[in-house]
């Protein structure tokens, strides 16, 4: 009986694991447009991205990295890029993230700090938990173009 | 009398113990995302309660060490088990165990005290960020300090190693827009009852394999929920054993500080039926 239980539970779970990799949006439809509005549309994106620039500049693990940014350009790049993501009515017009941190050394805990400030200000300024998930999943897959290998 | 200085002593261990985990509240974890770095299951190894998982003990990334301590207390219907200790990690490529499981006996009997060192490597992948799930190797070399209640159930051995190979995976948004862990091993062993009633035995001597398989969901990123299972294989024609099944809670209020409670239910243990009960595990992380 505990080895049909098990059998069962364990072709479950790989499958699972499957299906979850090869469908990551299957389990809701339209995710973008809403995502977009759940972020509070571009003035929403604009207040989180602001607080997340200050955070970045306060967190000693990514200040320095800032120190010689446009931070004007970087803002609205950064709100550019997210609105884009989230399905809005932007244009993300720079460069990919693999040529912008090309000869930037990056560390996967300094990527880390960079996620934890974007969460941190999602946090203040109230993003539901389901909004921040979407938004953080459709970011971790640029993980490899900007940590230095 | 010598026993009560024994006690005496592990209680006097087990109280600084349980200040070094809210002493790790004032310091600085590490940079791994919160909750991506598991709990110390009962054998120390970073994973859930009952099962280790792929993940790494503590928040260290590739350039950083870690370390965490734990305790975790569990009471079923005629046993308990507690246990302290702590893990380290190097670069989040090697982690480094040591559990005192103590098992005991509500009949009376004397306790059986395990000591399990362990150390897992990871392989390939990242939880959190590869597409492929994150894949480490394991090994956990166990051995009991009191063999005498084991022995008599015809145990063979008082010490034995355990290999498992372990896969995590975390989907950022997965279910419902939650996120989402999954994690399966397959584990090679000779152990009763996880070590608890020593290795090998009369019915069959031989490494058997077996699987473990743990589901959680992220209500945000403080409160974890789950499920754990695990597979267990008999080698005692005398007392036989069930797989055992884990629901837990965690909490992570911050990096430095877990805490999780769960219903356990293991089944047969050496011939007292459906033992089920409550666990509560304390992390301090450094």
């Amino acid at each position: 009986m505990s080895k049909i239980r098990s059998i069962l539970l364990f072709s479950l779970l790989p499958l699972l694991m499957v299906a979850c990799q090869t469908t990551p949006s299957s389990f809701h439809t339209n995710s973008n447009t809403n995502l977009y509005a759940q972020l509070g549309e571009e003035q929403g994106i604009s207040e989180f991205v602001e607080d997340m620039i200050n955070n970045l500049l306060v967190d000693k693990r990514t200040k320095p990295h800032f120190e010689e940014v446009n931070l004007d350009n970087f803002f609205e790049q950064l709100v550019a890029q997210f609105c884009e993501l989230a399905g809005g009515p932007c244009q993300y017009g720079g460069s990919s993230m693999k040529d912008v941190h090309r000869d930037i050394p990056i560390s996967g805990g300094q990527f880390n700090a960079l996620v934890e400030a974007l969460m941190q200000a999602m946090d203040d300024n109230n993003v539901p938990a389901g909004a921040q998930n979407q938004l953080l999943a459709l970011l971790a897959p640029m993980h490899i173009d900007i940590v230095s290998p | 009398m010598k026993k009560q200085t024994t006690r005496h002593k592990f209680r006097f261990i087990k109280g600084a113990h349980v200040l070094m985990i809210f002493c790790s509240a004032g310091s600085y974890a590490g940079d791994k995302l919160i909750g991506t770095a598991g709990v110390n299951s009962v054998e120390g190894s970073a994973g859930g309660g009952i099962v280790p998982w792929a993940v790494l003990s503590g928040y260290a990334t590739d350039d950083e060490w870690g370390a965490s301590v734990f305790t975790s207390n569990s009471k079923f219907d005629d046993y308990s088990l507690n246990t302290i200790g702590f893990a380290v990690n190097y670069h989040d490529r090697l982690e480094l165990s040591f559990s005192r499981m103590t098992f005991g006996i509500n009949a009376g009997a004397k306790d059986i005290r395990v000591n399990v060192a362990g150390a897992k490597v990871r392989l390939f992948g990242d939880v959190v960020y590869t597409d492929i799930p994150q894949v480490s190797l394991g090994i956990q070399h166990k051995t009991l300090v009191d063999f005498a209640i084991p022995s008599s159930v015809g145990a063979k051995d008082d010490s034995g190693t355990d290999i498992y190979l372990t896969a995590s995976k975390v989907w950022l948004d997965g279910i419902a827009h939650r996120t989402v862990l999954l994690d399966v091993n397959a584990r090679l062993s000779k152990a009763n009852q996880i070590g608890i009633l020593g290795f090998g035995g009369d019915e069959d001597n031989n490494y058997d394999w077996s699987f473990e398989g743990a589901a959680g969901i992220f209500f945000n990123r403080h409160w974890l929920t789950g499920v754990e299972y695990r597979q267990k294989s008999d080698h005692l024609s005398a007392v036989k054993e069930n797989d055992w099944l884990e629901v837990f809670i965690t909490y992570l209020p911050n990096k430095s500080l877990s805490v999780t409670t769960a219903y356990l239910d293991l089944g047969d243990i050496a011939g007292a039926e459906d033992q089920t009960g409550y666990y509560i595990s304390l992390q301090g992380v450094f």
